[in-house]
C-alpha cells in the first residue's frame, strides 16, 4: 500500500528527469511524459479500492522538524483531488503535444519538465497526512509551476509571473505559515485528524481569525481579494491553465481550505460559532464579483480565469456551510469544474491554435468551422452554468441542497444569482459561435491538430459520463463526510 | 594544528604546498570538531587545562553544547571551501602571494576554532584578534584595489570593536580578578550589578555587534565581502559572523546570565529594535544593489538580524533559531558566495546587469544560487524554513501575533533580491559579453554543490541539527542541556 503512495510521489519526478535525459529526441521525450502520465494514473488508481473500503494507506518518510514528520495519508479526499489531477494530466498532454507542436513552442523540455514536477508537488499535497508536508508542496507546486507561468519570456510574462509569485508565495508566508505555526503551537500537532484537532483548544473569536489566516493564507483557492495572480498566470501557454489553473493548482487551494475545515477545525466543533460566519459571505461576494468581471471580460482566457475564481469560491462556500451534505457538494465540485473547466481551457487553446483569436467577439460563426471544438465549449459551459446533462448539476444540487438544508438563504440567493451571470457570460460564446455569420474575408481554417480535438473531446464526454456514473466521486464525498 | 600549520606555509613559500596543507588542516579540523562534538554529546561538559594550569589560573579550553556546535559548522565550511576553492585562489590572488594567503586563511581558521573553544574571556580577546587580523590581510589580498579600501574599513571597525572588547575584559578582571569565564559568572554573581558590570556589558556588547556586524554596525560588511578573493568571502561570510554571534551568546548567557541582560536591562528591546532594523532595512538596501556579491552581503547582514532578533526573544525556540541559523544561513552564504565567486571567475563580473540569460552559460552555478535564495528566503525544504519556523514559533511563544509575523514579512523582502538574480539570469536576454563563457571551474562549483546538499539535507530532515541548537539554547538558558 505504502509502495503505491511511494510510487505516486516519486513517478512524476522521476519522470522528470527522463523528460530532460530525453530532451534531445522530441519524440521519446514526450512518449516519456505520455508514460509517465499512465503509469501515475495507474497507481492513483490502484490505490482507490482499498481506500473506498475504508483502508488509509499510509507512508512515513522522516521526520522534517521534531515532532513532524514528513508523511502521507491517503483519505478520501486526497484520493479524489490525486484521481482527477493524474487523470487529466493524461488528456492534458495528448492536447499538450498538438499545441506546443503547432505553435512552435520554444523550450519544449523545460515546459514538458516543469508539467512533471508540478504533478509531482501536486500528488504531495493530495496525500500529505499533515499541515507541514502540505505546506511543503504547497511551495513547492508554486515555485513549479513559476517557470511555466513565465514560459515565452516577454515582459508581459515576466510581469505576470511577478504578480503570480507575490500572492501566492507572499500569501502562504505571510499568512498560512502563520497560521500553520499557531495551530502546532495550540494544538501540539499538524496531523489531519477526522474530527480536528483545534477542537476546544481555541476560543470562538480566535477560531475566526485563525480560520481567516487560512482560507486567504491559500492564496491557490483565489478568494477575492487574493485571486489576482489567476488571471495574471493566463500569460502561459493555454496547456497549464487548461491543467495547472483550472485543475491541479486552483484545486489544490480548495482542496487545502475543505481538507483544513474537515481535519483541523473539525465540522462539528466549528459548526455554529458565530466567528466563523463570515467565510459564507466572503466567498459569496466573491461568486457574484468574479462572476460580473467575467461577463465584462472580452478576452476569452480572461473570462475563463474569473470563471474560475467564481467557481472556487462554490467549493470555500459550500465547505464554509459546514453541513454534511453541503461538503459532499464541495468535493465533487473538485471534480466537476475540473473537467468542465479544462475542456472550456482546451477549447479556448483550440480556437488559438487554429484561427490565432483570442477574443469572445471575434468568435462569430467559428462553430462551423470547428464543430468539435465548440460543441465541447457548449458542455463544458452547459456544466458551468449546472445544467444536466453535466456534471456541474450534481455537484451544485448537493451545494443548494446544503444551503437549503442549514437555511443559509444568502447562500441560497447567491447560487441563484451566479448562476444566471454564468449563463450570462457562456450563452453568448456558444450563440455567436453557431448562430452568427461569419466575418467575410477570413482565412480558411479547420479544426486544431487532432491530438488537441481528441483531448477537449475526451474531457466533454467525462463531464456528461460524471453526471450519469457519479458513483466513485460520490462514495469518497460521502466517506469524507462519515468517516467511520 | 592550523596555528601551528600558518608558519610552516610560510616557510614553504609555495601555493600548492600551502593549499595542501590549509585543506588537510580543515578537514582534520572538521574531524576534529565532529570527535569533540561526539564527546560532548556523551559526556557532557569537557574541560581541557592548557599546559596542565588548572583552571581559573591556566588558560581552561572548555566545550560544550554550544561551542561544539560553532566548532562543527567552521569546521565544516573550511573544509569544503578551502579545498574546493584552490581555482578561485588561483585566478584571484597573485601567484607569488599564494602561500601568504593560505598562511593567513589557516591563521584565521586557528583564531575562528580558538575562539570558539575557549573558557578565558582573554585568551577569547587573543583569537579573536588572531583571526581579524588574518581576515584583514586575506581581505587585502583581492586583485581589485578597492580591497584595499575594504581591508582598511574593516581593520578600523574591527580594532575598534577589538578595544571595545578589550576594555570590557579588562573590567571584568577588576572586578572579579579572574579570566576563566565560568569563574567570573560565579564571581559576579554575588555582589549583583555593580556599575563597572554594567560598564564592562556594555563595552562588550558594542564591541561584539562590531564584529557581527548587527545593524546600524555592519558598515564594515558590505565592502568587505564585495571586493575581498572569493574564497575569503565565502569563508569568512560563513563563519566570522556566526563565531562573533556565538561570542555574544557567550557572554551574555554563561557570564552576565540571562536574567541581568534580559530583565534588569532594556537588552531585547533595544535588540529587537536593530534585529528587526536590520531584517528590513539591510535586506531592503539589498534589493536595490546591482553587484551580486555586494547584495548577498547586504542580505547577511539581514539574515544576522534572524540569529539576534531569536537572541532578544529569550525563549527556547528563538534561541533555538539563532543557533541553528548560525549553521543554516553559513551553510547557505557560504555556498551562495563560491557560486558567485564561480561567475565572477568565469564571467569577469557580477553586476547584475550584465549577467542577463546566464543561466544558459552556467546552468548548475545558476540553479544552485537560486536554491541559496530559496534558503534565503525561507521555502520549506530548505534549511532557511527551519530557522524562521522556529522564530515564528518564538514569536507565538512571546504570545505576540506581530512577532511571529515579523520574520515571516522579512522573508518578502528576501524574494525581491533572489528574484532580481532570477530575472537577470533566466529571463533577461543574454548579454553580448557572455558570449563565450562557459562553466569552467568546476572546484566551487563541487564544493558550493556540497553545501547546497546540506542545505537542503537538513532542510528536510532537520533533526540532527535542530536538536543540536536545542541542546544548545537549553544550555545557554538553563546551564545544562536538557
Amino acid at each position: 500500500m505504502s509502495a503505491g503512495v511511494a510510487a505516486a510521489l516519486v513517478l512524476p519526478a522521476a519522470g522528470a528527469g527522463a523528460i530532460l535525459a530525453l530532451g534531445r529526441w522530441p519524440n521519446a521525450r514526450e512518449a516519456a511524459t505520455l508514460a509517465t502520465a499512465g503509469g501515475l494514473f495507474a497507481v492513483v488508481a490502484s490505490l482507490l479500492p482499498a481506500v473506498l473500503a475504508g483502508a488509509r494507506p499510509e507512508l512515513v518518510v522522516l521526520e522534517m522538524l521534531p515532532g513532524i514528520p514528513l508523511a502521507f495519508r491517503v483519505e478520501p479526499l486526497g484520493m479524489l483531488f490525486a484521481l482527477v489531477a493524474s487523470g487529466l494530466w493524461i488528456v492534458n498532454s495528448i492536447y499538450s503535444i498538438g499545441y506546443m507542436r503547432a505553435n512552435g513552442e520554444a523550450h519544449q523540455t523545460r515546459f514538458y519538465c516543469f508539467f512533471a514536477l508540478s504533478l509531482a508537488a501536486t500528488m504531495g499535497i493530495a496525500f500529505a497526512a499533515n499541515l507541514a508536508t502540505l505546506f511543503l508542496f504547497y511551495e513547492l507546486l508554486t515555485l513549479a509551476t513559476y517557470p511555466l507561468v513565465t514560459h515565452h519570456g516577454t515582459p508581459e510574462a515576466r510581469a505576470g509571473g511577478r504578480v503570480y509569485l507575490w500572492i501566492l508565495l507572499g500569501t502562504s508566508i505571510m499568512l498560512l505559515l502563520l497560521a500553520v505555526a499557531v495551530t502546532w503551537f495550540q494544538a501540539g500537532t499538524l496531523e489531519f485528524r477526522a474530527g480536528g484537532i483545534l477542537g476546544g483548544r481555541v476560543g470562538s473569536a480566535a477560531t475566526g481569525g485563525l480560520l481567516a489566516l487560512y482560507v486567504f493564507g491559500i492564496g491557490k483557492a483565489a478568494l477575492m481579494p487574493v485571486h489576482r495572480w489567476l488571471p495574471a498566470a493566463m500569460v502561459a501557454p493555454t496547456p497549464v491553465s487548461a491543467l495547472l489553473h483550472a485543475v491541479a493548482v486552483v484545486k489544490a487551494g480548495v482542496f487545502t481550505v475543505v481538507k483544513v475545515i474537515v481535519y483541523v477545525f473539525g465540522v462539528e466543533a466549528t459548526a455554529g460559532l458565530r466567528s466563523v460566519d463570515w467565510l459564507p459571505t466572503v466567498a459569496g461576494f466573491t461568486i457574484v464579483a468574479a462572476s460580473v468581471v467575467a461577463l465584462a471580460a472580452d478576452n476569452l482566457k480572461r473570462r475563463l480565469a474569473y470563471s474560475t475564481v467564481s467557481q472556487l469560491a462554490y467549493v470555500v462556500l459550500a465547505a464554509s456551510l459546514l453541513a454534511p451534505v453541503s461538503l459532499v457538494g464541495a468535493a465533487l465540485h473538485i471534480a466537476a469544474h475540473a473537467v468542465g473547466k479544462i475542456t472550456l481551457f482546451f477549447a479556448a487553446g483550440a480556437i488559438y491554435t487554429a484561427a490565432h483569436k483570442t477574443l469572445v467577439s471575434e468568435l462569430d460563426g467559428i462553430g462551423r468551422r470547428m464543430p468539435w471544438t465548440m460543441a465541447a465549449f457548449a458542455v463544458g459551459a452547459l456544466s458551468m452554468i449546472g445544467l444536466p446533462p453535466t456534471a456541474g448539476f450534481v455537484s451544485k444540487w448537493f451545494i443548494l441542497s446544503g444551503a437549503a438544508a442549514t437555511q443559509h438563504w444568502v447562500a441560497v440567493t447567491v447560487i441563484a444569482a451566479s448562476t444566471l451571470l454564468n449563463a450570462g457570460y457562456f450563452l453568448p460564446v456558444v450563440y455567436r459561435a453557431f448562430f452568427r455569420a461569419p466575418p467575410g474575408g477570413e482565412h480558411a481554417h479547420g479544426e486544431a491538430p487532432l491530438p488537441m480535438v481528441a483531448a477537449l473531446a475526451i474531457t466533454a464526454a467525462l463531464t456528461v459520463a460524471l453526471f450519469f456514473h457519479a458513483d466513485v466521486p460520490l462514495a469518497l464525498a460521502r466517506q469524507l463526510v462519515a468517516p467511520h | 594544528m592550523p596555528l601551528v600549520a600558518a608558519p610552516l606555509v610560510v616557510l614553504l613559500r609555495s601555493g600548492r604546498a600551502g593549499w595542501l596543507i590549509a585543506a588537510g588542516v580543515s578537514v582534520a579540523s572538521l574531524a576534529g570538531a565532529l570527535a569533540l562534538a561526539a564527546r560532548v554529546r556523551a559526556e557532557g561538559v569537557l574541560s581541557y587545562a592548557l599546559g596542565s594550569w588548572q583552571p581559573p589560573y591556566g588558560i581552561e579550553y572548555r566545550i560544550d553544547a554550544v561551542n561544539a556546535f560553532v566548532l562543527v559548522l567552521v569546521g565544516l565550511v573550511a573544509a569544503v571551501v578551502v579545498p574546493f576553492g584552490r581555482p578561485a585562489v588561483a585566478a584571484e590572488v597573485a601567484a607569488e602571494r599564494r602561500y601568504l594567503f593560505y598562511a593567513m586563511l589557516c591563521l584565521a581558521l586557528a583564531g575562528l576554532n580558538g575562539i570558539a573553544i575557549t573558557g578565558d574571556a582573554f585568551n577569547l580577546f587573543v583569537f579573536l584578534e588572531i583571526s581579524s587580523l588574518s581576515s584583514y590581510v586575506l581581505i587585502a589580498l583581492g586583485r581589485d584595489r578597492r580591497a584595499l579600501v575594504a581591508s582598511f574599513q574593516y581593520l578600523i571597525m574591527g580594532t575598534i570593536g577589538a578595544t571595545f572588547i578589550v576594555i570590557g575584559v579588562g573590567l571584568l578582571y577588576l572586578q572579579t580578578g579572574t579570566l576563566n569565564m565560568a569563574d567570573i559568572a560565579a564571581r559576579l554573581e554575588a555582589p549583583g550589578a555593580a556599575r563597572a558590570t554594567l560598564a564592562a556589558l556594555a563595552f562588550l556588547t558594542v564591541g561584539i555587534c562590531l564584529k557581527l556586524a548587527l545593524f546600524p554596525l555592519h558598515m564594515w560588511l558590505p565592502n568587505a565581502y564585495t571586493y575581498a578573493p572569493s574564497v575569503v568571502t565565502a569563508f569568512l561570510a560563513a563563519t566570522a559572523t556566526k563565531v562573533s554571534v556565538y561570542v555574544l551568546l557567550r557572554f551574555w548567557f554563561t557570564i552576565f546570565g540571562a536574567n541581568l541582560v534580559f530583565e534588569r536591562l532594556p537588552m531585547p528591546d533595544i535588540f529587537l529594535a536593530l534585529s528587526v532594523l536590520a531584517m528590513f532595512v539591510a535586506s531592503g538596501i539589498a534589493v536595490y544593489q546591482r553587484n551580486l556579491k555586494r547584495m548577498l552581503a547586504y542580505s547577511s547582514v539581514g539574515q544576522i538580524g534572524y540569529m539576534t532578533l531569536g537572541i532578544s526573544l529569550d525563549n527556547v525556540p528563538g534561541l533555538t533559531g539563532s543557533v541553528v541559523h548560525l549553521f543554516n544561513h553559513g551553510v547557505t552564504k557560504g555556498a551562495m558566495f563560491l557560486f558567485a565567486g564561480a561567475i565572477a571567475m568565469a564571467a569577469g563580473t557580477v553586476d547584475l546587469d550584465r549577467l542577463g540569460g546566464l543561466a544558459k552559460r552556467m546552468p548548475l552555478t545558476c540553479a544552485g544560487l537560486v536554491i541559496g535564495g530559496f534558503s534565503l528566503i525561507g521555502v520549506p525544504a530548505t534549511a532557511g524554513f527551519v530557522t524562521k519556523w522556529y522564530l515564528v514559533l518564538a514569536g507565538l511563544e512571546k504570545g505576540s501575533l506581530l512577532l511571529a509575523a515579523l520574520p515571516a514579512a522579512s522573508s518578502l523582502v528576501a524574494i525581491a533580491y533572489v528574484w532580481r538574480f532570477v530575472e537577470a539570469a533566466y529571463m533577461r536576454e543574454a548579454h553580448p559579453d557572455l558570449a563565450g563563457v562557459k562553466e569552467g571551474f568546476a572546484a566551487p562549483l563541487v564544493g558550493g554543490w556540497i553545501l547546497i546538499a546540506i542545505c537542503l539535507y537538513v532542510g528536510i530532515d532537520s533533526t540532527w541539527t535542530v536538536e543540536a541548537a536545542r541542546r544548545a539554547a537549553a544550555q545557554l538558558l538553563f546551564g545544562a542541556p536538557q
